[in-house]
């Protein structure tokens, strides 16, 4: 969801290519790489091999046959790359595609995946998992019933249930044979018996060993099944339990004891009676293009919609536009060659850039406290002026904050292509009489605009799911009077789905894929004809 | 406990071997360096011992530290204690169990319980004749859907904390304590922490049931009734009308500008005279050198002041393969005095164990947090409550910040997209 760190404020991408290509091809065994290149070589693919069997060898155990084939190929693959002589592109760039693979396309994949399930609260797990769980929550107690203190005993590798009642009636039963009155067993000093001829009685290290198998254990009360059955939960104590209800594995339902009422499934991934009542636990199962059509359907979300996505390209684009024009006038006033602790003023400047959003936005939430914050306190003379909490003021106050946080990273960048920009033209533009106004807008800017506008655009990708800043300064607040949801006037688009996903009775992962995909495909287009009309630019070198 | 014929069960059972197999040859492969758990005595005869996993939070580790080596002592059976951070671990055990990565035990607040069996992912647990030895409420907390889901060890409520200094005496009502307040000469006669974002229902609860509008109806068992939403009444508008009276329109009481964290430094600063608050200020407020007082809650609307108690206890994996050992260790043993003692010595929390809240109750300040809570009633559980929270805080913020003309429509309003909620 939120998933883009603080750390990538718009993506920096060195372009590293695979240059010097020509240096593959066949090279004299006397002259390799050099003796540390071959040791070095040998020890990392060593290393990355020993991981992977290790890594291969614990699939293969657990029986993940998909994975260990696809980490085998990757494995093999790797060390043909690294072993074979030449091919010094496909050495440069495999670790790069392996973890775009591995970090990117498999999250994508995955989210895509789930987009097409229920996956969610209620919907956790598998339908066995579900039918186990009902099964476990169903089985209860019968009231008033006698708590047995219980021993584990073993008949010749059969368990038995040797019970004492709080009376000191003792009685021996196994999963086959109902509990039976036992005269002769032995017993301890409380009255509890611990023993009977013909038994092993199982210590507790034994019990343990064996948990599993004594967990399972159920003796029958009698030859009456409805009489109940005993079970232990801890080896030492044993407990009549009935269930309520009861799972008919042919027919695949359950059904109320008590009511007689049947839940079939649903095939929604649940189990339903004919009223319409469901049991609590459900599972996993696929749902088609049900969620995509639910966050298009759904009223919840057509109320607010509008006025959010307008929002939403408001708050990016005037991010976007100030931080880049706080940080180029910033980083030109300090460009200066006769300014005295040029360095000590960037270090400052790029302070913000350091601190994490998460944190600034709970700090600055304190900061503009309508009556005890910093800013109408100290800065304001006791003003009264809601910076939270009125619907305008707050989107000013998410803009301030979120231009104080990216500021930074603009002047990082605009002071790093400002020193690559070639001097004589500024010259030459002097000499012919341009003042420094014309010589901005003529001259740097465009040079600057043809390195700078990808990360633009990559900044405002990242405004468009900027979770963090609204989310820990007003939460999207305050809210919209004329919806009953819980989105209010700084909310974007990534923070009512949040709300709308994970805020109602539980987590939809699912809905939330689909509604965050809708959104990577909005953000995707905007930046790829960004990216396409930045090509004009280029034409300018 | 397993229910007979699990489909599932073989399944875990393999995958268990698997994992135990896989985790021998890992020793081996280090050289068997890092782990002593081969070795340990297992006292009561076999040679086997079990490893337990159980989650906490850095707060109660440790506590749990020092019982986990008792227990390895006693039982033979090691606990492995997995630190992770208290907001995560639902929603990580959540999505843990079912791939058989979760713990068999964690320690959870029980307002989790609801979403926690949703997904199928803990166990009930039986505790027995045990279940008398700990306080009603605490049992009915662990309670969810007619089965108990853990063992209590820590009762939480908010009390009424009196700064003595300003004022000498206790008083009954609401109108009373604000009058006392404003007499002291107090800057803020009464101070409770809101949120300028969502107010807070969780503090202003007491002063809502005082009207005699409870959240949910309660059944004799203690158990909710979600279906239903009760303070849509004559006593949850009149209580939409005090917010409003006492809001920033009126007497100033409440104001959503005073977060936790102001009232507790203007408290903590000698400039409040009341404090409605849980024992976990009560440190910093006998740092600050305060001479305070816990006062039960007032009532502002005639009727008994109930506030929400929260409930911490130890909860058994649905997805355990250790479930006797996990049973062993949540029921048999942090049940008793002994280890419940050890939590409340490392956490101060007031414990559930009815003998060793006594104990505990030798400080006046447990003891008057604890008599309080006996009024209480448990916050619900059930998933929905997320939703409640969101529409409850926003209206009370609403009626505080006196942006509604008609409070009891406000409080009906809200009470229908409560309702709305449930049944969509």
């Amino acid at each position: 969801m939120n998933g883009e760190s603080t750390s990538t404020r718009g993506a920096v991408a060195p372009a590293a290519g695979p240059k010097g290509t020509g240096r593959g091809g066949r090279r004299l065994p006397t002259n390799p790489d050099g003796m540390i290149g071959i040791v070095a070589k040998i020890l990392l693919l060593g290393f990355v091999d020993a991981i992977a069997a290790f890594a291969l060898f614990q699939l293969a155990i657990n029986g993940e046959w998909l994975v260990f084939a696809v980490s085998l190929i990757v494995t093999i693959g790797i060390n043909w790359i690294y072993l074979r002589r030449g091919g010094l592109p496909a050495k440069y760039l495999a670790p790069g595609i392996l973890f775009l693979l591995l970090f990117q396309v498999f999250a994508m994949v995955f989210s895509t995946y789930i987009a097409f399930t229920n996956y969610g609260d209620g919907h956790n797990s598998s339908k066995e998992d579900a039918i186990d769980s009902i099964q476990l929550s169903a089985l209860e107690r019968v009231p008033d019933s006698p708590q047995y203190a219980a021993t584990v005993l073993d008949d010749g590798g059969e368990l038995a249930l040797l019970v004492t009642d709080p009376d000191g009636n003792v009685s021996v039963g196994t999963a086959e044979e109902p509990l039976e009155p036992v005269e002769s067993a032995q017993l301890d000093s409380t009255g509890k018996a611990v023993g009977l001829d013909g038994y092993t009685t199982l210590a507790f290290g034994d019990i343990l060993a064996r948990q599993g198998e004594v967990a399972d254990l159920v003796v029958p009360i009698s030859d009456n099944l409805d009489d109940g059955t005993l079970q232990t939960q801890d080896g030492s104590t044993a407990y009549v339990f009935k269930p309520r209800l009861v799972y008919d594995e042919a027919a695949d339902t359950f059904t109320d004891v008590s009511s007689g009422k049947v839940y079939t499934d649903s095939g929604e991934g649940t189990f339903q009676a004919e009223d319409g009542s469901t049991l609590g636990v459900g599972w996993k199962i696929n749902v088609g293009f049900d969620n995509f059509v639910r966050a298009f359907t759904d009223q919840n979300l057509r109320g607010p919609l509008l006025s959010v996505i307008l929002w939403t390209f408001a708050f990016a684009g005037i991010s976007v536009a100030a931080t880049f024009a706080l940080g180029i006038f910033l980083a030109i006033a300090f460009n200066r060659a006769d300014l005295k602790g040029k360095r000590i003023y960037r270090i400052l400047m790029i302070l913000p850039y350091a601190f994490p959003a998460f944190l600034s936005g709970l700090v600055w939430s304190g900061l503009m406290n309508a009556e005890f914050g910093f800013i109408n306190n100290a800065i304001l003379g006791g003003a009264y002026i809601p910076w939270l909490t009125d619907p305008v003021l707050s989107k000013i106050s998410v803009l301030i904050v979120n231009i104080w946080l990216g500021y930074p990273y603009m002047f990082l960048v605009c002071t790093g292509a400002l020193q690559s920009l070639p001097e004589d033209v500024e010259e030459a533009a002097r000499i012919d009489g341009a003042g420094a106004w014309t010589i901005f807008r003529v001259i740097k800017l465009p040079l600057l605009l043809v390195s700078l506008a990808p990360l633009l655009i990559s900044s405002f990708a990242f405004n468009f799911n900027n979770f963090n800043v609204i989310y820990m300064l007003t939460g999207g607040g305050p809210r919209f009077d004329d919806t009953n949801l819980d989105i209010g006037a700084t909310d974007i688009l990534i923070t009512m789905v949040y709300k709308v996903a994970f805020g109602g009775a539980g987590r939809d992962y699912g809905l939330a894929s689909a509604l965050a995909i809708i959104i990577f495909i909005v953000v995707g287009v905007i930046s790829a004809i960004s990216f396409r009309k930045t090509k004009a630019l280029e034409e300018i070198n | 406990m397993k229910v007979q014929n699990l489909p599932g069960t073989t399944r875990r059972a393999f995958t268990l071997t698997a994992l135990g197999a896989s985790a021998a040859i890992a020793l081996a492969a280090c050289g068997g360096g890092s782990t002593e758990s081969a070795e340990s005595e297992a006292p009561a005869g076999g040679e086997t011992s079990a490893t337990l996993t159980m989650w906490t939070d850095a707060e109660r580790a440790p506590a749990l530290k020092d019982i986990a080596a008792q227990f390895k002592e006693d039982q033979g059976i090691e606990v492995d204690l997995v630190i992770k951070d208290f907001a995560a671990v639902r929603d990580d055990f959540i999505t843990q169990a079912p791939t058989g990565k979760g713990p068999d035990v964690l320690v959870a607040p029980h307002d989790w319980l609801g979403t926690l069996v949703q997904n199928g992912v803990i166990a009930p647990v039986q505790l027995g004749d045990k279940a008398d030895d700990f306080t009603e409420a605490s049992v009915q907390a662990m309670t969810y859907e007619g089965q108990v889901y853990g063992v209590p060890y820590a009762v939480e409520n908010i009390a009424l904390i009196r700064n003595t200094e300003l004022v000498g005496e206790a008083h009954e009502t609401f109108d009373d304590v604000v009058a006392a307040g404003e007499a002291s000469g107090a800057e803020f006669p009464f101070l409770v922490g809101l949120d300028p974002k969502q107010a807070d229902p969780y503090h202003t609860y007491p002063l809502q049931t005082s009207f005699g509008a409870p959240v949910f109806e309660q059944a004799e068992d203690g158990s909710y009734d979600v279906s239903q939403l009760a303070m849509n009444n004559d006593g949850g508008k009149e209580f939409a009308q005090f917010l409003a009276d006492n809001g920033d329109q009126g007497t100033k009481v409440f104001n959503s500008n005073v977060t936790g964290d102001i009232a507790k430094e203007k408290f903590l600063a000698g400039e409040g005279a009341y404090f409605l608050t849980g024992p976990w200020n009560v440190p910093a407020i006998e740092e600050a050198g305060i001479d305070f007082a816990i006062d039960p809650l007032p009532t502002a609307g005639g009727e008994a002041a109930q506030p929400f108690i929260g409930v911490n206890g130890f909860l058994v994996s649905s997805y355990s393969e250790n479930e006797l050992a996990a049973n062993e260790f949540v029921v048999n043993y942090l049940s008793t005095e002994a280890a419940q003692d050890a939590l409340f010595d490392q956490g101060g929390r007031p414990p559930a164990l009815i003998s060793s809240f006594e104990k505990a109750a030798s400080d006046p300040v447990i003891e008057a947090f604890g008599e309080i809570g006996t009024s209480g009633v448990p916050m619900p559980a059930a998933p929905e409550m997320q939703a409640v929270w969101a529409d409850w805080g926003a209206t009370e913020l609403n009626l505080i910040k006196g942006n509604e003309s008609d409070p009891a429509a406000a409080w009906e309003e809200m009470s229908k997209n409560i309702e709305a909620k449930f049944n969509g």
